[in-house]
């Protein structure tokens, strides 16, 4: 229960932080838009009204992943900045349960960026995107945004003590936009790159995504998701246990 | 002579003290292995919507991306003085304005025309892209009235960073801006008739055009009309900087707000 409380206070503690900076929200709104605009404009210079559904859909989630990619990438960084990171080592609750929330409100940005792209791609281009299946967008939504605010929790423990982990976040962008098949189908790309792709969350959500909109099957790709989300929080905890060990040993901790 | 030293000596040293991506553990991620991606996404982009050619996507967007470096670098060897506390002191000192401010501009010409010269190498190796041997100094020309053009342009973000906080928020719209206008991606004539009244009149449009057709194998005699005008358009760019730069110094002066941050 008091783990419970402690993500749920920091995710909306985080949250709101991020809401109220126009770099974690009005640009994380913004930059997947400009993508957007440019895709659609190729996609109808194409005439396929169906590439422009799909372009539509990979568009709203590229965002979550703009969202989460700079902003996990960076969150450590963010509290040596402020001069939080010791208390929050020392605290004695364990540093993952306070981290976790950080990688969930990036993701959670993604709404914002979510929505926008949605109304973006509607009232500007045209795109009515269909949703056959409500039921099953309404669970593939929240898995995605759960899975990749996760994989945003992995990358924040990975790069702990990176001093510019926020430029290996941003330098994540395009590659995930690619290979996760949000704007190009993964049948497209080299034979190496899928299996590198089926271990991205992001991929499993953008497919649960396309399969609740047009009515095909989604619950595997949802149960993928929350499979994917599981590995990377177990992985994060280890691996949050290890880099503390580390940095207590060298005295690395602020980088300093 | 002093003028000079202050072009040369100063526009280095701010350089190097200022452009925070000079560490190599930014440089290579944000300038280095960005574009590529950058160039392979657009390029499947096209193949699945199944538009231009991948040589449309490596050099407009190999050139495009120098937009990072022009913008960012200039904003942060105006703008990052205010930070570093030494605003103050450049702009009560008595060196000349013009070559200050204008000596700031050249290392990040440089390293602009060098990102967008290896992300066009690297683009065009890994998707397989002929450069003609005969177009290689041709586009290198091109490629450094490009990065000088937008250079222009950061002059002017860099005077508003004088002014306002969020200057990478303001980086980041206006690469994203040149993205859509400026035909990196989508041919100009596609776009609707504001939209191609706009990019005739930004950095990079024209740079691009002259850069493909060098690709395919035109002289550079014929695309010196192009180069021409994205060097006036630089030219512009970086008078209307120089200008703000001033009005805002002033205004600075005026409401002593040199120094919020």
């Amino acid at each position: 229960m008091r783990i419970a409380r402690l993500l749920g206070i920091g995710w909306l503690f985080q949250f709101k932080q991020m809401s109220r900076s126009s770099f974690d929200s009005f640009l994380a709104i913004c930059w997947p838009i400009f993508f957007a605009t440019v895709a659609f404009f190729m996609f109808r210079q194409g005439g396929k009204p169906d590439a422009l559904i799909y372009a539509g859909l990979g568009a709203a989630v590229m965002g979550i992943w703009t969202a989460t990619s700079v902003a996990a990438g960076s969150a450590l960084q963010r509290e040596r900045w402020h001069g939080t990171l010791e208390l929050l080592v020392a605290a004695p609750t364990h540093f993952s349960v306070v981290l976790l929330p950080i990688g969930l409100a990036t993701a959670s940005i993604g709404v914002y960026c979510m929505i926008a792209t949605i109304l973006w791609g509607r009232f500007v281009f045209g795109i009515d995107l269909p949703v056959d299946e409500p039921l099953s967008m309404a669970l593939a939504i929240p898995a995605t945004l759960l899975s990749i605010g996760a994989l945003g929790f992995l990358i924040a423990v990975a790069f702990a003590r990176f001093r510019y982990a926020w430029a290996i976040g941003s330098m994540t962008e395009y590659p995930i936009w690619l290979i996760c098949g949000f704007l190009v189908p993964l049948t497209l790309l080299p034979n190496w790159v899928p299996p590198i792709s089926w271990v991205l969350a992001p991929t499993w959500g953008m497919n649960a995504i396309r399969e609740s909109s047009t009515g095909g099957t989604p619950l595997p790709d949802i149960a993928m998701c929350f499979a994917l989300g599981s590995v990377y929080v177990f992985l994060g905890v280890i691996g949050t246990e290890a880099v503390l060990r580390a940095a207590r040993a060298k005295a690395s901790l602020s980088l300093t | 002579m002093t003028s000079l030293r202050i072009f040369a000596v100063g526009g280095l040293i701010s350089y190097r003290a200022l452009f925070y991506w000079l560490s190599f553990w930014i440089f290579v991620p944000s300038l280095v292995i960005a574009p590529i991606f950058q160039i392979l996404l657009f390029a499947y982009i096209g193949r699945s919507a199944g538009l231009e050619s991948d040589q449309f996507y490596v050099v407009g967007n190999a050139i495009q991306y120098a937009a990072i470096p022009c913008l960012f670098a200039m904003t942060q060897l105006i703008g990052g003085e205010k930070y570093q506390n030494t605003l103050g002191a450049i702009l009560v000192s008595p060196a000349p304005r013009l070559p200050l401010f204008f000596g700031r501009v050249v290392p990040v010409v440089g390293n602009a025309a060098f990102v967008a010269a290896f992300s066009l190498t690297t683009g065009s190796l890994i998707l397989g892209v002929h450069i003609p041997g005969s177009a290689i100094l041709p586009l290198a020309l091109v490629i450094l009235v490009a990065a000088f053009s937008c250079t222009g342009l950061g002059l002017i973000n860099a005077a508003l960073a004088l002014r306002i906080r969020e200057n990478a928020v303001l980086s980041n719209v206006l690469f994203g801006f040149l993205l859509i206008f400026t035909g990196a991606n989508i041919p100009v004539s596609e776009l609707p008739g504001w939209m191609q009244a706009v990019s005739e009149r930004i950095p990079f449009t024209h740079a691009i055009e002259a850069a493909r057709e060098l690709v395919d194998g035109a002289a550079l005699s014929s695309v010196l009309d192009l180069i021409g005008t994205e060097l006036l358009i630089g030219c512009v760019y970086l008078v209307a900087g120089y200008l703000c730069l001033r009005f805002f110094e002033w205004q600075g002066r005026r409401h002593a707000t040199l120094e919020r941050s």
